[in-house]
């Protein structure tokens, strides 16, 4: 299931009914959440835009490459978009399998890909101004290795 | 075609969509990226460096030289930072 939301969300909320069936015998879970990476209270908001419709279309694409490559009973991801303060959470992924491999790889599969392929972008608000964060080329290569 | 603009792409143009005609002589997305940092300071700055704009065609990633047609929806954005 994939959900896409301005609105704050409560991590332990979302998973309280996540997982519920005999057959599951591991949840992997990930939360990204906003940090100030340099700390001293430098960043103050960050606000996340998206593609409404592509974003909602590529991670449903995700969800069916990690059902195609795993056995996995259930896929969650939630992420957020609009502004937000240090703390806040950002996106969570879980995911739900008989064993944990399936589950552990499944989660990190999604969490990286999601960094480069949902078009969202993030502009942080610090004291020295607004600025767009520019993308990662590590999280290229985190991507990448999915793709062999 | 619907043209939409996000992030630094948007900020610098000062619009987050547009419908064109398909311009004459743009065949692809590479083309209509050129056409565009001529018409005016804000999609000049925007498309300063063509190399470092991502494109959608329809809500798909696309290359450069995926060739355009006239009721295309085409999105324009730097690489994507999200998770």
């Amino acid at each position: 299931m994939i959900r896409i939301t301005a609105e704050p969300f409560d991590p332990s909320r979302e998973l309280a009914s996540f997982g519920q069936d005999p057959a599951i015998g591991a949840i992997a879970t990930f939360i990204g959440q906003v940090r100030d990476e340099h700390g001293g209270g430098n960043l103050m908001a960050l606000t996340l835009e998206h593609y409404p419709g592509m974003t909602e279309r590529k991670l449903a694409e995700l969800e069916d490459d990690a059902r195609a490559r795993w056995d996995l009973s259930q896929v969650l991801i939630v992420h957020r978009h609009g502004r937000m303060e240090v703390g806040e959470t950002i996106v969570l992924v879980a995911t739900a399998s008989g064993h944990r491999q399936a589950a552990l790889e499944a989660c990190q599969f999604l969490i990286d890909r999601l960094k480069t392929d949902a078009p969202f972008w993030k502009l942080e608000e610090t004291k020295a101004g607004n600025h767009w964060v520019e993308a990662k080329t590590s999280d290229d290569t985190a991507a990448d290795r999915w793709r062999q | 075609m619907k043209l939409l603009y996000f992030a630094w792409v948007r900020t610098q143009i000062g619009k987050s969509h547009e419908e064109i005609a398909k311009p004459e002589g743009v065949e692809t997305v590479g083309d209509l990226i050129a056409h565009l940092a001529g018409r005016g300071a804000g999609y000049a700055s925007a498309f300063a460096r063509p190399q470092t704009i991502r494109a959608a065609i329809n809500q798909d990633y696309v290359q450069h030289d995926h060739v355009l047609a006239a009721t295309d929806e085409v999105a324009l954005f730097p690489p994507v930072t999200g998770g």
